[in-house]
């Protein structure tokens, strides 16, 4: 979720088979760089896959190019990471939240399981509990909210979406990317 | 093995690693999530100085609006663009590998390549990929032989028409152009034709939605920018009162605070300030 300078990225913690949970510890962002996370819901297997194969070409690039990656840079890789796999693509929606290392322009950006990029303006939400958050943000986001104020526009959506979805919840780890730091709280959700 | 020091040098193409698991994961329950498709509005039509394209901007999974904004016109060349319907990752990628493929043959050939080109690189691809590749495309360029729109379908099939619609709602689209189209006409009743035909798109069929995007390429102008949006069809109500909750409603369980360690040359600047 974007913000005024900020940006925003959250999600729970549950690990399960199906209907069975499994682990209530599991890390679903990744950090790709000081100011940029990556949140890689989906198939477990394919989330750890997803992040190990774009942590390889991060790194790659980093070493080859020796700047760092740009969030839309990181866009690109994931893009042509899934779309490499387009017949038999990894299970995963990946979302991408940071700052710009020159400029701080807050970026969101999500994709699709075959790495179609959506670049929207106010935010993005992907996984099982997809459509509720939609709905959420879509009546508690407002543009140009301060770093406190999104904690708790964005807290809430999460928590309120994950009560109606049985497979999401078990706590959540929420992360307020500003220009100078990084802010990671963890939340608590219903515990069913 | 690929390491940081000798990479694994890409094949290219796609990838089918992960094809048997998924479909034997498929067999076991897993729902595979949706791809997202563009179920569209787009058309395109010349006039006598050149070309109008015209795209919707709803992107859907199933029936959940994925995009309410997402640009559906492609470039492919300064004077050569494209509408995409079908799988969004599709068109996206389809038209931004011609896209390098025309700009290396224009750097070869060292002239402005025509748009049969694009049309028929399109073409040789999408039926490569026996219609997998599910982009359905309204291709529309100026060179020097004049205006072209070209209709590509997903199995590689193309028409050159004067005017043409694809997508979920191209029936409404062709609608409106068998009902407004004029042999010769002018830029401002093209452009207002297109967007009509768009706007029924928008109107009448679900899958299309929100905007109307619009791309004029006229003969006598080197480059072109989409208008994006031309105009904004699906308003959204104004909400009124306001939701944002009160600091300190979220009940927080424990904070880290990681501190971004500032380059050198901005703490110079910092203390300068000071």
């Amino acid at each position: 979720m974007k913000g005024k300078n900020c940006v925003a990225i959250a999600a729970d913690r549950r690990f399960g088979v199906q209907l069975q949970t499994i682990g209530t510890d599991m890390d679903k962002i990744f950090e790709i760089g000081p100011k940029l996370f990556v949140g890689i819901p989906g198939l477990a297997t394919d989330t750890q896959t997803v992040h190990e194969r774009l942590r390889f070409r991060t790194n790659v690039y980093e070493l080859r190019e020796n700047r760092p990656v740009t969030p839309q840079v990181l866009s690109a890789m994931v893009t042509n990471l899934l779309y490499e796999h387009r017949f038999g693509p990894y299970f995963v929606e990946p979302v991408i939240a940071g700052l710009d290392p020159k400029t701080n322009e807050p970026f969101v950006c999500g994709f699709d399981v075959i790495g179609c990029p959506c670049e929207p303006e106010d935010f993005i939400v992907s996984g099982t509990c997809e459509e509720q958050l939609l709905g959420m943000c879509e009546s508690l986001y407002e543009p140009n909210l301060e770093p406190d104020q999104l904690f708790e526009t964005i807290s809430q959506a999460l928590v309120n979406a994950c009560d109606r979805d049985a497979i999401s919840g078990w706590g959540a780890k929420v992360y307020i990317i500003e220009s100078d730091k990084v802010t990671i709280r963890k939340v608590r959700t219903r515990m069913d | 093995m690929a390491t940081g020091l000798a990479p694994e040098i890409p094949s290219g193409g796609f990838s089918f690693g992960n094809f048997q698991r998924n479909l034997s994961l498929e067999v076991q329950g897993l729902h595979p999530p949706k791809a997202i498709k563009t179920g569209t509005t787009i058309c395109g039509l010349t006039f006598n100085n050149g070309v109008v394209l015209g795209a919707d901007t709803r992107a859907t999974a199933g029936n959940v609006v994925a995009d309410k904004n997402c640009s559906k016109i492609h470039r492919l060349a300064p004077k050569i663009f494209c509408c995409g319907a079908g799988t969004a990752a599709d068109t996206e990628m389809t038209t931004r590998n011609i896209e390098s493929q025309l700009e290396l043959l224009r750097l070869n050939m060292g002239r402005e390549v025509p748009v049969v080109v694009a049309n028929r690189l399109l073409k040789q691809m999408l039926f490569r990929y026996q219609g997998y590749v599910s982009a359905a495309l309204v291709l529309g360029g100026v060179d020097k032989f004049g205006s072209h729109i070209y209709c590509i379908y997903p199995h590689g099939s193309t028409d050159k028409l004067p005017y043409a619609t694809m997508g979920s709602g191209s029936l409404a689209a062709m609608a409106v152009f068998e009902r407004g189209w004029k042999l010769d006409m002018d830029e401002a009743y093209a452009v207002q034709l297109v967007r009509d035909a768009i706007a029924a798109g928008i109107t009448n069929d679900l899958g299309s939605g929100s905007n109307v995007d619009i791309n004029i390429i006229r003969r006598d102008e080197p480059k072109t920018k989409i208008i994006r949006p031309y105009e904004e069809i699906g308003l959204r109500g104004k909400r009124h009162g306001k939701y944002t909750y009160q600091k300190g409603t979220t009940k927080v369980l424990e904070t880290e605070v990681i501190p971004i360690v500032v380059e050198e040359e901005e703490v110079v600047q910092r203390m300068d300030e000071d």
